[in-house]
Protein backbone atom coordinates (compact mmCIF):
# COMPACT_ATOMS: atom_id res chain seq x y z
CA UNK A 1 0.00 0.00 0.00
CA UNK A 2 0.78 3.40 -1.15
CA UNK A 3 1.91 5.73 1.84
CA UNK A 4 0.39 9.15 2.03
CA UNK A 5 2.09 10.86 4.71
CA UNK A 6 3.64 13.79 4.18
CA UNK A 7 6.14 16.34 6.71
CA UNK A 8 5.31 19.46 6.13
CA UNK A 9 8.23 21.33 8.29
CA UNK A 10 7.77 19.73 12.22
CA UNK A 11 4.05 19.01 11.15
CA UNK A 12 3.40 15.24 9.92
CA UNK A 13 0.06 14.91 7.87
CA UNK A 14 -1.63 11.57 7.11
CA UNK A 15 -1.89 12.95 3.41
CA UNK A 16 -1.18 16.07 1.18
CA UNK A 17 -4.79 17.21 1.22
CA UNK A 18 -5.25 20.38 3.03
CA UNK A 19 -8.89 22.44 2.76
CA UNK A 20 -8.45 25.77 1.65
CA UNK A 21 -9.49 28.72 3.75
CA UNK A 22 -13.09 29.87 2.84
CA UNK A 23 -14.21 27.16 1.10
CA UNK A 24 -14.38 25.19 4.19
CA UNK A 25 -15.65 26.86 6.94
CA UNK A 26 -15.00 25.67 10.19
CA UNK A 27 -15.23 22.31 9.37
CA UNK A 28 -18.95 21.64 10.65
CA UNK A 29 -20.69 21.72 7.37
CA UNK A 30 -18.27 18.93 5.57
CA UNK A 31 -18.08 16.87 8.50
CA UNK A 32 -21.84 16.29 8.57
CA UNK A 33 -21.58 14.53 5.40
CA UNK A 34 -19.06 12.83 4.99
CA UNK A 35 -15.58 11.30 7.53
CA UNK A 36 -13.53 14.80 7.34
CA UNK A 37 -10.58 12.53 9.85
CA UNK A 38 -9.19 11.47 6.30
CA UNK A 39 -8.00 14.45 5.29
CA UNK A 40 -4.79 15.97 5.99
CA UNK A 41 -5.62 19.38 7.25
CA UNK A 42 -8.09 22.52 7.18
CA UNK A 43 -7.30 26.13 7.16
CA UNK A 44 -10.27 27.84 8.94
CA UNK A 45 -11.84 30.69 6.92
CA UNK A 46 -9.67 33.78 7.15
CA UNK A 47 -10.43 35.11 11.06
CA UNK A 48 -9.59 38.87 11.89
CA UNK A 49 -9.50 40.39 15.62
CA UNK A 50 -12.98 41.78 15.35
CA UNK A 51 -15.85 40.56 13.88
CA UNK A 52 -16.53 41.36 10.43
CA UNK A 53 -19.75 41.05 8.01
CA UNK A 54 -18.13 40.68 4.98
CA UNK A 55 -19.22 42.34 1.68
CA UNK A 56 -22.72 43.80 0.63
CA UNK A 57 -24.33 43.05 -3.13
CA UNK A 58 -23.49 39.43 -5.39
CA UNK A 59 -20.54 37.33 -3.59
CA UNK A 60 -20.47 34.37 -6.01
CA UNK A 61 -20.05 35.05 -10.09
CA UNK A 62 -19.45 31.47 -11.88
CA UNK A 63 -16.90 32.22 -14.99
CA UNK A 64 -15.41 29.45 -17.24
CA UNK A 65 -13.44 26.94 -15.21
CA UNK A 66 -13.48 28.99 -12.04
CA UNK A 67 -15.56 31.64 -9.83
CA UNK A 68 -15.01 34.59 -8.85
CA UNK A 69 -15.65 35.36 -4.87
CA UNK A 70 -16.51 38.72 -2.75
CA UNK A 71 -17.04 37.41 0.44
CA UNK A 72 -14.82 39.81 1.92
CA UNK A 73 -13.31 38.34 5.15
CA UNK A 74 -16.97 37.50 6.98
CA UNK A 75 -15.97 35.98 10.29
CA UNK A 76 -17.25 36.19 13.74
CA UNK A 77 -13.77 37.12 15.13
CA UNK A 78 -10.80 35.33 17.04
CA UNK A 79 -12.86 35.47 20.30
CA UNK A 80 -15.97 33.95 19.18
CA UNK A 81 -13.68 30.84 16.97
CA UNK A 82 -12.11 30.22 20.02
CA UNK A 83 -14.83 30.06 21.95
CA UNK A 84 -17.28 28.58 19.75
CA UNK A 85 -15.74 26.60 16.38
CA UNK A 86 -12.37 25.76 18.40
CA UNK A 87 -13.46 22.94 20.04
CA UNK A 88 -15.05 20.67 16.84
CA UNK A 89 -11.92 21.51 15.68
CA UNK A 90 -9.60 20.04 18.20
CA UNK A 91 -11.54 17.24 18.51
CA UNK A 92 -10.57 16.01 15.02
CA UNK A 93 -7.48 14.63 14.21
CA UNK A 94 -6.36 16.34 11.69
CA UNK A 95 -3.79 18.93 11.21
CA UNK A 96 -5.10 22.69 11.81
CA UNK A 97 -4.38 25.61 9.83
CA UNK A 98 -5.87 28.60 11.66
CA UNK A 99 -5.66 31.59 8.81
CA UNK A 100 -5.62 35.14 10.06
CA UNK A 101 -5.89 38.20 8.25
CA UNK A 102 -6.29 41.54 9.30
CA UNK A 103 -6.42 45.29 8.29
CA UNK A 104 -3.32 46.75 10.55
CA UNK A 105 -0.16 44.84 11.57
CA UNK A 106 -1.37 45.52 15.14
CA UNK A 107 -4.22 43.46 14.11
CA UNK A 108 -2.75 40.29 12.84
CA UNK A 109 -0.20 40.87 15.97
CA UNK A 110 -2.93 40.64 18.18
CA UNK A 111 -5.41 37.90 16.92
CA UNK A 112 -2.08 35.43 16.24
CA UNK A 113 -1.25 36.38 20.22
CA UNK A 114 -4.54 35.25 20.80
CA UNK A 115 -4.81 31.86 19.07
CA UNK A 116 -1.21 30.83 19.54
CA UNK A 117 -2.63 30.95 23.22
CA UNK A 118 -4.68 27.93 22.21
CA UNK A 119 -4.20 24.28 20.68
CA UNK A 120 -3.98 24.92 17.28
CA UNK A 121 -0.98 23.10 14.99
CA UNK A 122 -0.69 26.19 12.32
CA UNK A 123 -0.70 29.77 11.77
CA UNK A 124 -1.14 31.00 8.15
CA UNK A 125 -0.90 34.05 7.60
CA UNK A 126 -3.25 35.89 5.07
CA UNK A 127 -1.52 38.40 3.24
CA UNK A 128 -3.78 37.75 -0.06
CA UNK A 129 -6.90 38.44 0.63
CA UNK A 130 -8.04 40.53 -3.23
CA UNK A 131 -11.54 41.41 -1.81
CA UNK A 132 -10.57 43.97 1.63
CA UNK A 133 -10.22 47.26 0.48
CA UNK A 134 -7.80 48.08 3.36
CA UNK A 135 -6.19 45.54 4.30
CA UNK A 136 -4.97 41.63 3.59
CA UNK A 137 -3.50 41.79 0.42
CA UNK A 138 -1.86 45.00 0.93
CA UNK A 139 0.69 43.37 2.70
CA UNK A 140 1.34 40.90 -0.13
CA UNK A 141 2.39 43.08 -2.87
CA UNK A 142 6.05 44.32 -2.09
CA UNK A 143 8.65 42.32 -0.37
CA UNK A 144 9.08 45.32 2.63
CA UNK A 145 5.64 44.89 3.56
CA UNK A 146 5.78 40.89 3.46
CA UNK A 147 8.86 41.60 5.81
CA UNK A 148 7.30 43.70 7.87
CA UNK A 149 4.27 41.82 8.18
CA UNK A 150 6.22 38.35 8.61
CA UNK A 151 8.56 39.21 11.01
CA UNK A 152 5.41 40.89 13.47
CA UNK A 153 3.86 37.54 12.58
CA UNK A 154 6.82 35.48 13.77
CA UNK A 155 7.21 37.58 16.79
CA UNK A 156 3.80 36.97 17.62
CA UNK A 157 3.62 32.90 17.50
CA UNK A 158 5.85 29.82 18.60
CA UNK A 159 3.72 28.07 16.91
CA UNK A 160 4.67 27.10 12.92
CA UNK A 161 3.74 29.98 10.83
CA UNK A 162 2.59 29.50 7.06
CA UNK A 163 2.31 32.60 4.67
CA UNK A 164 -0.22 32.55 2.20
CA UNK A 165 0.88 34.72 -0.61
CA UNK A 166 -1.04 36.61 -3.81
CA UNK A 167 -0.47 35.81 -7.05
CA UNK A 168 -1.05 39.46 -6.93
CA UNK A 169 2.31 40.32 -5.52
CA UNK A 170 5.05 42.49 -7.43
CA UNK A 171 7.62 39.40 -7.07
CA UNK A 172 6.18 36.09 -6.30
CA UNK A 173 9.81 34.71 -5.80
CA UNK A 174 11.01 37.83 -3.51
CA UNK A 175 7.84 38.11 -1.55
CA UNK A 176 8.90 34.14 -0.87
CA UNK A 177 12.61 34.65 0.10
CA UNK A 178 11.27 37.14 2.61
CA UNK A 179 9.14 34.82 4.31
CA UNK A 180 11.57 32.34 4.38
CA UNK A 181 14.82 34.92 5.77
CA UNK A 182 12.12 36.17 8.56
CA UNK A 183 11.62 32.35 9.93
CA UNK A 184 8.41 31.21 8.25
CA UNK A 185 7.88 27.76 8.53
CA UNK A 186 6.10 27.22 4.90
CA UNK A 187 4.32 29.30 2.22
CA UNK A 188 0.99 28.74 1.14
CA UNK A 189 0.78 29.35 -2.61
CA UNK A 190 -1.71 31.08 -4.20
CA UNK A 191 -4.51 33.10 -3.19
CA UNK A 192 -7.24 34.24 -5.47
CA UNK A 193 -6.08 36.16 -8.36
CA UNK A 194 -7.87 39.98 -8.41
CA UNK A 195 -10.39 39.81 -11.39
CA UNK A 196 -13.36 41.65 -11.83
CA UNK A 197 -16.67 40.28 -13.91
CA UNK A 198 -19.42 43.12 -15.82
CA UNK A 199 -23.10 43.38 -15.41
CA UNK A 200 -23.57 44.98 -19.25
CA UNK A 201 -27.45 45.89 -18.57
CA UNK A 202 -26.47 47.79 -15.10
CA UNK A 203 -23.42 49.15 -16.83
CA UNK A 204 -21.14 48.05 -13.79
CA UNK A 205 -19.43 45.54 -12.26
CA UNK A 206 -20.92 42.50 -10.49
CA UNK A 207 -19.55 43.15 -7.61
CA UNK A 208 -20.26 46.34 -4.72
CA UNK A 209 -16.60 46.17 -4.37
CA UNK A 210 -15.45 46.80 -7.79
CA UNK A 211 -12.89 43.71 -8.07
CA UNK A 212 -13.37 39.96 -6.49
CA UNK A 213 -11.12 37.31 -6.35
CA UNK A 214 -10.66 34.47 -9.27
CA UNK A 215 -10.09 30.69 -7.93
CA UNK A 216 -10.71 27.26 -9.71
CA UNK A 217 -9.68 25.26 -12.27
CA UNK A 218 -8.90 28.27 -14.58
CA UNK A 219 -5.77 29.82 -12.35
CA UNK A 220 -4.17 26.06 -11.89
CA UNK A 221 -1.79 27.11 -14.86
CA UNK A 222 -0.35 29.88 -12.80
CA UNK A 223 -0.51 28.63 -9.64
CA UNK A 224 1.53 25.48 -10.97
CA UNK A 225 4.12 28.05 -12.59
CA UNK A 226 4.31 30.15 -9.18
CA UNK A 227 4.82 27.06 -7.23
CA UNK A 228 7.48 25.78 -9.27
CA UNK A 229 9.17 29.02 -9.09
CA UNK A 230 9.18 29.87 -5.79
CA UNK A 231 10.15 26.11 -5.03
CA UNK A 232 13.08 26.53 -7.00
CA UNK A 233 14.34 29.35 -4.46
CA UNK A 234 13.40 28.23 -0.75
CA UNK A 235 13.98 25.52 1.00
CA UNK A 236 10.90 25.89 3.44
CA UNK A 237 7.78 23.49 2.43
CA UNK A 238 5.46 24.95 -0.15
CA UNK A 239 1.67 24.02 -0.17
CA UNK A 240 0.44 24.32 -3.33
CA UNK A 241 -3.22 25.46 -4.41
CA UNK A 242 -5.03 26.66 -7.02
CA UNK A 243 -7.71 25.02 -9.36
CA UNK A 244 -6.52 21.23 -7.79
CA UNK A 245 -9.95 19.23 -9.07
CA UNK A 246 -8.44 15.88 -9.45
CA UNK A 247 -5.09 13.47 -8.37
CA UNK A 248 -3.70 14.55 -11.34
CA UNK A 249 -3.59 17.90 -10.27
CA UNK A 250 -2.28 16.89 -7.06
CA UNK A 251 0.49 14.89 -8.94
CA UNK A 252 1.30 18.15 -10.85
CA UNK A 253 1.66 20.15 -7.94
CA UNK A 254 3.98 17.66 -6.28
CA UNK A 255 6.31 17.46 -9.19
CA UNK A 256 7.12 21.06 -9.36
CA UNK A 257 7.74 20.81 -5.86
CA UNK A 258 4.83 21.44 -3.69
CA UNK A 259 5.23 19.65 -0.46
CA UNK A 260 1.15 19.47 -0.12
CA UNK A 261 -1.48 20.86 -1.66
CA UNK A 262 -4.93 22.35 -0.87
CA UNK A 263 -8.29 21.90 -2.11
CA UNK A 264 -10.76 24.56 -2.53
CA UNK A 265 -13.10 25.53 -5.38
CA UNK A 266 -13.40 21.93 -6.26
CA UNK A 267 -15.11 21.31 -3.14
CA UNK A 268 -17.66 22.92 -4.61
CA UNK A 269 -17.90 20.12 -7.34
CA UNK A 270 -18.88 17.57 -5.18
CA UNK A 271 -18.96 18.00 -1.55
CA UNK A 272 -16.65 14.15 -1.05
CA UNK A 273 -14.34 15.26 -4.05
CA UNK A 274 -11.27 15.19 -1.25
CA UNK A 275 -12.32 11.01 -0.96
CA UNK A 276 -12.13 10.53 -4.79
CA UNK A 277 -8.46 12.64 -5.27
CA UNK A 278 -7.09 10.40 -2.46
CA UNK A 279 -8.49 7.30 -3.75
CA UNK A 280 -6.59 8.25 -7.10
CA UNK A 281 -3.64 9.52 -5.59
CA UNK A 282 -3.30 5.74 -3.80
CA UNK A 283 -3.87 4.07 -7.05
CA UNK A 284 -1.32 6.42 -9.14
CA UNK A 285 0.96 5.76 -6.73
CA UNK A 286 0.43 1.74 -6.67
CA UNK A 287 0.38 1.72 -10.09
CA UNK A 288 3.92 3.39 -10.78
CA UNK A 289 5.01 1.54 -7.93
CA UNK A 290 5.67 4.67 -5.95
CA UNK A 291 5.94 4.33 -1.82
CA UNK A 292 6.61 7.97 -0.89
CA UNK A 293 5.47 10.87 -2.70
CA UNK A 294 9.15 12.31 -2.05
CA UNK A 295 10.12 10.14 -4.90
CA UNK A 296 8.31 12.54 -7.27
CA UNK A 297 8.43 15.32 -5.03
CA UNK A 298 9.80 18.22 -7.27
CA UNK A 299 11.49 16.46 -10.04
CA UNK A 300 10.67 19.20 -12.45
CA UNK B 1 -26.06 9.18 -9.48
CA UNK B 2 -29.32 9.04 -10.25
CA UNK B 3 -31.09 8.34 -13.74
CA UNK B 4 -33.72 10.90 -15.30
CA UNK B 5 -37.52 9.52 -15.78
CA UNK B 6 -38.57 12.38 -17.74
CA UNK B 7 -37.69 15.92 -18.04
CA UNK B 8 -40.52 17.43 -20.53
CA UNK B 9 -40.74 21.46 -21.39
CA UNK B 10 -44.68 22.18 -19.81
CA UNK B 11 -44.20 25.74 -20.56
CA UNK B 12 -41.48 28.04 -22.51
CA UNK B 13 -38.23 27.70 -20.66
CA UNK B 14 -39.83 25.81 -17.69
CA UNK B 15 -39.31 22.01 -17.32
CA UNK B 16 -40.68 19.60 -15.04
CA UNK B 17 -37.73 16.78 -14.41
CA UNK B 18 -38.68 13.27 -12.58
CA UNK B 19 -35.43 11.09 -10.94
CA UNK B 20 -35.48 8.44 -10.37
CA UNK B 21 -35.18 6.95 -6.56
CA UNK B 22 -36.27 7.00 -2.87
CA UNK B 23 -35.56 10.67 -1.64
CA UNK B 24 -36.15 12.83 1.59
CA UNK B 25 -36.77 16.37 1.83
CA UNK B 26 -39.25 18.76 3.73
CA UNK B 27 -41.27 21.30 1.90
CA UNK B 28 -39.10 24.58 0.68
CA UNK B 29 -35.67 22.53 1.16
CA UNK B 30 -33.60 22.26 -1.73
CA UNK B 31 -30.98 19.62 -3.58
CA UNK B 32 -28.00 20.50 -5.58
CA UNK B 33 -28.35 19.53 -9.17
CA UNK B 34 -25.70 18.77 -11.75
CA UNK B 35 -25.64 16.34 -14.69
CA UNK B 36 -22.00 17.92 -15.89
CA UNK B 37 -18.52 16.63 -14.82
CA UNK B 38 -16.48 20.18 -13.92
CA UNK B 39 -17.62 22.77 -16.35
CA UNK B 40 -19.42 24.62 -15.21
CA UNK B 41 -18.33 25.06 -12.29
CA UNK B 42 -20.92 25.29 -9.93
CA UNK B 43 -23.94 22.53 -9.11
CA UNK B 44 -27.80 24.51 -9.24
CA UNK B 45 -29.53 24.53 -6.37
CA UNK B 46 -33.20 24.14 -7.09
CA UNK B 47 -36.08 23.58 -4.76
CA UNK B 48 -37.88 20.06 -4.25
CA UNK B 49 -40.85 20.30 -6.39
CA UNK B 50 -42.14 17.01 -5.09
CA UNK B 51 -41.01 13.30 -3.70
CA UNK B 52 -43.32 9.98 -4.31
CA UNK B 53 -42.28 6.92 -2.69
CA UNK B 54 -39.55 6.05 -5.63
CA UNK B 55 -39.10 9.35 -7.75
CA UNK B 56 -38.27 12.94 -6.64
CA UNK B 57 -39.19 15.92 -9.05
CA UNK B 58 -37.92 19.43 -9.67
CA UNK B 59 -39.47 22.63 -11.84
CA UNK B 60 -37.42 24.67 -13.08
CA UNK B 61 -36.91 27.78 -15.99
CA UNK B 62 -33.92 27.54 -18.03
CA UNK B 63 -31.96 30.52 -16.76
CA UNK B 64 -28.25 30.03 -17.53
CA UNK B 65 -25.50 27.55 -18.52
CA UNK B 66 -26.38 24.91 -16.32
CA UNK B 67 -30.08 24.71 -16.62
CA UNK B 68 -29.66 25.00 -20.05
CA UNK B 69 -27.67 21.48 -19.42
CA UNK B 70 -30.27 20.39 -17.11
CA UNK B 71 -33.27 20.93 -20.05
CA UNK B 72 -31.24 18.96 -22.51
CA UNK B 73 -31.54 15.59 -20.24
CA UNK B 74 -33.41 12.60 -21.42
CA UNK B 75 -34.83 9.66 -19.94
CA UNK B 76 -32.30 7.61 -18.53
CA UNK B 77 -29.65 9.63 -18.48
CA UNK B 78 -27.58 10.27 -15.06
CA UNK B 79 -27.97 12.92 -12.67
CA UNK B 80 -26.00 14.01 -9.45
CA UNK B 81 -27.66 15.25 -6.80
CA UNK B 82 -26.97 16.62 -3.34
CA UNK B 83 -29.43 17.18 -0.66
CA UNK B 84 -31.59 17.96 0.80
CA UNK B 85 -30.04 21.46 2.29
CA UNK B 86 -32.10 24.27 3.84
CA UNK B 87 -34.45 24.54 6.37
CA UNK B 88 -37.16 24.51 4.38
CA UNK B 89 -40.73 25.45 5.91
CA UNK B 90 -41.91 25.25 9.24
CA UNK B 91 -44.98 22.74 10.05
CA UNK B 92 -48.02 25.55 10.37
CA UNK B 93 -51.62 25.27 11.40
CA UNK B 94 -54.81 27.32 11.24
CA UNK B 95 -55.81 29.28 7.83
CA UNK B 96 -52.65 29.03 5.68
CA UNK B 97 -52.24 30.45 2.04
CA UNK B 98 -49.45 29.92 -0.50
CA UNK B 99 -48.42 32.32 -2.50
CA UNK B 100 -46.28 31.88 -5.77
CA UNK B 101 -45.16 34.11 -8.69
CA UNK B 102 -43.90 32.79 -11.50
CA UNK B 103 -41.31 29.74 -11.03
CA UNK B 104 -41.55 30.52 -7.35
CA UNK B 105 -44.53 28.32 -7.63
CA UNK B 106 -41.77 25.11 -7.91
CA UNK B 107 -40.99 24.14 -4.51
CA UNK B 108 -44.79 25.32 -3.19
CA UNK B 109 -46.39 22.66 -4.91
CA UNK B 110 -44.84 20.16 -2.42
CA UNK B 111 -45.63 22.49 0.71
CA UNK B 112 -49.27 22.13 -0.64
CA UNK B 113 -49.43 19.00 -0.47
CA UNK B 114 -48.03 18.48 2.87
CA UNK B 115 -49.69 21.07 4.44
CA UNK B 116 -53.02 20.39 2.45
CA UNK B 117 -52.90 16.73 4.49
CA UNK B 118 -51.53 18.33 7.74
CA UNK B 119 -54.21 17.57 10.30
CA UNK B 120 -53.44 21.05 11.68
CA UNK B 121 -54.13 22.95 8.80
CA UNK B 122 -58.30 24.00 9.20
CA UNK B 123 -57.91 25.93 5.55
CA UNK B 124 -55.63 26.02 2.60
CA UNK B 125 -55.95 28.76 -0.09
CA UNK B 126 -53.70 29.07 -3.14
CA UNK B 127 -52.78 31.98 -4.99
CA UNK B 128 -50.76 32.09 -8.04
CA UNK B 129 -49.13 34.83 -10.53
CA UNK B 130 -47.84 34.21 -13.87
CA UNK B 131 -46.57 36.44 -16.45
CA UNK B 132 -48.50 34.73 -19.24
CA UNK B 133 -48.86 31.12 -18.46
CA UNK B 134 -50.02 29.04 -15.50
CA UNK B 135 -47.57 26.09 -14.76
CA UNK B 136 -49.12 22.92 -13.06
CA UNK B 137 -52.41 24.48 -12.49
CA UNK B 138 -54.17 21.31 -12.51
CA UNK B 139 -51.91 19.53 -9.79
CA UNK B 140 -52.21 22.39 -7.85
CA UNK B 141 -56.11 22.54 -7.94
CA UNK B 142 -56.56 18.95 -6.97
CA UNK B 143 -54.61 20.07 -3.63
CA UNK B 144 -56.89 22.95 -2.22
CA UNK B 145 -60.76 24.05 -2.78
CA UNK B 146 -60.00 27.44 -3.70
CA UNK B 147 -56.72 28.11 -6.33
CA UNK B 148 -57.07 32.06 -7.63
CA UNK B 149 -54.89 32.89 -10.74
CA UNK B 150 -53.61 36.35 -11.68
CA UNK B 151 -51.99 35.97 -15.29
CA UNK B 152 -49.84 39.30 -15.91
CA UNK B 153 -51.01 41.47 -13.05
CA UNK B 154 -50.02 41.21 -9.26
CA UNK B 155 -50.87 38.35 -7.52
CA UNK B 156 -50.98 40.15 -4.18
CA UNK B 157 -53.58 42.13 -4.63
CA UNK B 158 -56.30 38.86 -4.38
CA UNK B 159 -55.04 38.54 -0.93
CA UNK B 160 -56.62 39.43 2.24
CA UNK B 161 -53.85 38.77 5.30
CA UNK B 162 -56.27 39.01 7.79
CA UNK B 163 -57.80 35.77 6.57
CA UNK B 164 -55.43 33.63 7.36
CA UNK B 165 -52.76 32.79 10.33
CA UNK B 166 -49.75 32.32 8.25
CA UNK B 167 -48.78 32.76 4.55
CA UNK B 168 -46.04 31.12 2.72
CA UNK B 169 -44.64 32.79 -0.26
CA UNK B 170 -41.76 32.25 -2.98
CA UNK B 171 -41.48 34.41 -5.86
CA UNK B 172 -39.96 37.33 -7.21
CA UNK B 173 -38.55 39.36 -4.41
CA UNK B 174 -40.49 42.43 -5.52
CA UNK B 175 -43.36 40.13 -5.01
CA UNK B 176 -42.61 38.68 -1.92
CA UNK B 177 -41.68 41.88 -0.12
CA UNK B 178 -45.25 43.28 -0.82
CA UNK B 179 -47.03 40.96 0.18
CA UNK B 180 -45.18 41.37 3.82
CA UNK B 181 -45.59 44.60 3.84
CA UNK B 182 -49.48 44.27 3.13
CA UNK B 183 -49.38 41.61 6.31
CA UNK B 184 -48.11 44.17 8.98
CA UNK B 185 -50.45 44.43 11.60
CA UNK B 186 -52.76 41.68 10.24
CA UNK B 187 -53.65 38.20 11.86
CA UNK B 188 -50.86 36.59 9.63
CA UNK B 189 -47.39 35.93 9.40
CA UNK B 190 -45.13 35.65 6.56
CA UNK B 191 -42.59 33.07 5.26
CA UNK B 192 -40.72 34.16 2.53
CA UNK B 193 -38.62 31.61 0.69
CA UNK B 194 -35.16 33.38 -0.59
CA UNK B 195 -33.26 32.66 -4.21
CA UNK B 196 -29.50 33.57 -4.01
CA UNK B 197 -26.61 32.36 -5.91
CA UNK B 198 -25.00 29.30 -3.97
CA UNK B 199 -21.58 27.55 -4.18
CA UNK B 200 -21.75 25.17 -1.77
CA UNK B 201 -25.03 25.08 -0.42
CA UNK B 202 -24.45 23.76 3.14
CA UNK B 203 -23.34 27.04 5.07
CA UNK B 204 -19.65 26.80 4.60
CA UNK B 205 -18.58 28.97 1.37
CA UNK B 206 -20.83 32.06 2.69
CA UNK B 207 -21.73 33.60 -0.60
CA UNK B 208 -24.92 33.14 -0.35
CA UNK B 209 -25.60 35.51 2.18
CA UNK B 210 -28.99 37.38 3.06
CA UNK B 211 -29.00 40.63 5.59
CA UNK B 212 -31.71 40.29 8.38
CA UNK B 213 -32.88 42.28 10.90
CA UNK B 214 -30.35 39.60 12.85
CA UNK B 215 -27.80 40.46 11.11
CA UNK B 216 -26.61 38.21 8.06
CA UNK B 217 -27.73 34.96 7.37
CA UNK B 218 -26.97 32.00 5.01
CA UNK B 219 -29.37 31.37 2.75
CA UNK B 220 -28.12 27.56 1.58
CA UNK B 221 -28.09 26.64 5.20
CA UNK B 222 -30.15 29.44 7.92
CA UNK B 223 -32.31 29.99 5.11
CA UNK B 224 -34.43 29.88 2.39
CA UNK B 225 -36.96 30.34 4.08
CA UNK B 226 -37.08 33.35 6.37
CA UNK B 227 -39.95 35.27 8.43
CA UNK B 228 -40.39 38.29 5.98
CA UNK B 229 -39.68 40.82 8.98
CA UNK B 230 -36.46 39.14 9.28
CA UNK B 231 -35.85 39.75 5.96
CA UNK B 232 -38.15 42.76 4.91
CA UNK B 233 -37.09 45.11 7.85
CA UNK B 234 -36.09 48.13 5.99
Amino acid sequence: MANLKVQFGSITMKNPLVMASGTFGFGKEYGQLYDIERLGGIATKGLTLEKRSGNTGMRIWETPSGILNSVGLENPGVEAFIKEELPYLNNLNVVKLVNIGGKTLQDYVDAIAMVSKEKADMIELNISCPNVKEGGMAFGITADSTRRIVRAARNATQLPLVVKLSPNAEDIVKAAVVCQEEGADGITLINTVKAMAIDIDKRKSIFDNMYAGLSGPAIKPIALRMVHEVCKNVSIPVMGVGGITTWKDVVEFIMVGATCVQIGTANFIKSTIPLDILEGLEAYMVQEGINSLEEIRGII
Amino acid sequence: MAKIISNREIAPDTYLMAVQGKYSGKMGQFYMLRSWRFYPLLSRPISIHDINDDSISFLYRVAGEGTVLLSQLKTGDELHLEGPFGNGFPELKGKVAIVGGGIGAAPLYYAAKALGSSSEVENLDIYLGFREEPLRLEAFEALANKVRVQLGGNVTELVNPNSYDYIITCGPEAMMEALYKKSVGSSAKVYVSIERHMACGIGACLVCTCETKSGNKKVCKDGPVFLGEEVYHG
